[in-house]
């Protein structure tokens, strides 16, 4: 399998604090690649310099072959890159449904056709029907639970057929039914070829879901590989315990 | 459009149209044309300072910059029907949006705040132009528009028919706004700027263009006032106040809403031409202005509309919820769509 994303001795420094430090790691195609390590350790922010949402001070991204360092969040969404957020971010002043309509990732032209067009409407329909948000389409997303905002960001960004996916914490914060509606969504999707990132707190859920395992501490990869061999790994747990 | 919204707002311009038949007197249909400038100046804020939640404060400055482009296109100059200002509308609407075009894309890469603070530093240096550059304004000493020739018995007629003309644009553009995939873009830059642009939002070209469209209505208005005066001055002109008056129409009305403005528009310069004709003018309705600001900020936050469209929406769930037989409030949800949304950022 070729590397879809490659970060290479990617550094951001805030003020004194070495967020990320030199991290390079890769995702394969077609794969389910969890990114751990304790709090603080640059996950968040490694999210935002491959997405473009934060520039790096150094290092270079890759995706799909091609260097992306620092172009804009935009763009690499329309290209195939989506992500969702710690805090899912959803527009409360839109309806479920425009939720999703939003972020088809449509081009100039089509900022002249109506709010919810035919076609809008049959692609976030399958959406809203496999995420089980249909009955609620119409309900304004402040009205939904955070667990079902978290549930409606994933949803929104399967709108533009992305090819890798950045989740944030996709379970925190959300009830253990709703976890595991997000562990099948994942996985029906990397099925019909989506790869997925996902930084994850909840080590049963990445190593039932995930492989490989990336390790980050302090702001680099301290480790990669199979999930049951994450835990014996010296390196990891004493970034864990010795923190 | 559904049928409701045509009917309300087929009745509302065929009475707009019927008014000034009614052999109205002189200062009620003044006062009506008055109410009209204010009601498109406010519908165009409102696409800026409403709909994407960038709250300029410098309007005022468009709206000079179309009065001194009428006043420099006719002064001097003879008029034959008296419509030819009017026809001269769409380009000085033209160069109001294209003068805008620029000032958008440098104050729209900040936030609200900071753009609220460009946007009147714009005010403030057309109105130092207008002072000074006297080979262009005259300065202080004003310009003159020849005066129309109108019948007395009806002047203001005219004036009036094309005012209601631009309401009709300013309003179908708004609704064409919500009802299009430009609305959707400019509610979600509104909630979450960052977030729109990294979901492929056209961010920059929907805030850029509801700024341009905004400011070159502005400009129209301008014009028209220009040519209504006869005679214009830079502390008129480019005025502070008309920014502040549009402002609070649009917030008192409700923002981001097709009617909001307009109401705010018709309650507050009604209410303030009134008062100035009936106490004899005075600076009495500046204090009227900051009790109105005190009173929305207190009582309605979101303004008129949004506050109702939320009860009415509340009591609807509300018995549909209690009615028995009715699997789940999530149908009554319907009138959350339209796209009237609520408040935004600011
Ligand atoms: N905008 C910022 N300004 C200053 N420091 C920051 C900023 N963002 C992150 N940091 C710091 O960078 C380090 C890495 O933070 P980051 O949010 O990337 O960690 P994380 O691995 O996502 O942690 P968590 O598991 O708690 O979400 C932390 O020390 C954090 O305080
Ligand atoms: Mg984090």
């Amino acid at each position: 399998m070729s590397a879809l994303l490659g970060v290479d001795a990617v550094t951001k420094v805030f003020g004194g604090v070495r967020a990320v430090d030199g991290c390079s790691l890769e995702v394969a195609e077609g794969s389910v690649t969890a990114l751990v390590g304790p709090n603080g350790s640059g996950k968040t922010t490694l999210f935002n310099i491959i997405t473009g949402y934060l520039g790096a001070d150094g290092g270079r991204v890759t995706f799909a072959g091609r260097d992306v360092t620092g172009r804009d969040p935009g763009r690499l969404y329309r290209d195939g890159l989506s992500r969702t957020f710690q805090q899912a971010r959803v527009f409360p002043q839109l309806s479920v449904l425009e939720n999703l309509v939003v972020a088809a990732g449509y081009g100039w032209t089509r900022l002249f056709t109506p709010r919810v067009g035919r076609a809008d409407r049959e692609r976030a329909d399958e959406l809203l029907d496999e995420f089980r948000l249909a009955p609620v389409a119409d309900l304004l997303a402040a009205e939904l639970s955070y667990g079902q905002r978290k549930l409606l960001e994933f949803a929104a960004v399967l709108m533009s057929s992305p090819r890798l996916v950045l989740l944030d914490e996709p379970t925190a914060g959300v009830n253990p039914v709703m976890i595991e509606t997000m562990e099948r969504h994942i996985r029906s999707r990397n099925a019909a070829g989506i790869t997925f990132l996902i930084v994850e707190h909840d080590m049963t859920f990445v190593m039932r879901l995930c492989d490989p395992v990336i390790v980050l501490d302090a702001g680099r990869q301290i480790f990669s590989g199979r999930p049951d061999e994450v835990q014996n790994n010296p390196l990891v747990l004493d970034a864990y315990l010795g923190g | 459009m559904s049928r409701a919204g045509v009917a309300r707002g087929g009745g509302f311009f065929l009475l707009l149209l019927a008014l000034p038949f009614f052999g109205l007197a002189h200062w009620v249909v003044n006062l009506l044309v008055f109410v009209l400038m204010f009601a498109i100046m406010a519908s165009a804020w409102n696409l800026v300072g409403g709909f994407a939640g960038y709250p300029s404060l410098g309007h005022a400055a468009f709206f000079g910059i179309g009065a001194y482009s009428m006043a420099l296109m006719f002064h001097g100059a003879a008029l034959s029907s008296g419509y030819e200002p009017f026809v001269a509308l769409p380009l000085i609407g033209l160069v109001g949006a294209v003068i805008g075009w620029p000032i958008a894309i440098i104050s729209m890469r900040t936030r609200a705040d900071v753009f609220a603070i460009v946007t009147i530093t714009f005010l403030f240096m057309i109105q130092t132009l207008a002072f000074n550059v006297r080979s262009l304004t005259g300065g202080s000493q004003g310009l003159s528009l020849p005066v129309a020739p109108f019948p007395a018995a009806s002047y203001e007629r005219p004036f009036y028919l094309v005012l209601v003309a631009m309401l009709a644009v300013a309003m179908l553009l708004t609704f064409g706004a919500m009802r299009s995939k430009i609305g959707l873009s400019l509610v979600a830059v509104r909630a979450d700027e960052d977030k729109a642009r990294g979901i492929g939002v056209r961010v920059s070209g929907v805030k850029v263009l509801a700024f341009s469209v905004s400011v070159g209505l502005t400009a129209m208005v301008g014009g028209v006032w220009a040519y209504y005066e006869t005679f214009i001055y830079p502390q008129f002109a480019v005025d502070p106040l008309i920014t502040i008056a549009v402002v609070l129409m649009t917030f008192l009305g409700g923002r981001a809403t097709l009617w909001g403005p307009v109401l705010g528009a018709v309650i507050l310069e009604a209410g303030q031409q009134t008062l100035a004709y009936r106490l004899g003018g005075s600076q009495f309705y500046l204090i009227a202005y900051a009790l109105v600001f005190l009173v929305i900020m207190l009582l309605l936050p979101r303004g008129i509309l949004p506050t109702l469209e939320e009860r009415i929406r509340l009591r609807r769930r509300a018995r549909v919820a209690n009615a028995p037989d009715t699997p789940g409030a999530a149908r009554t949800a319907d009138a959350g769509r339209v796209a009237l949304a609520p408040g935004g950022r600011s």
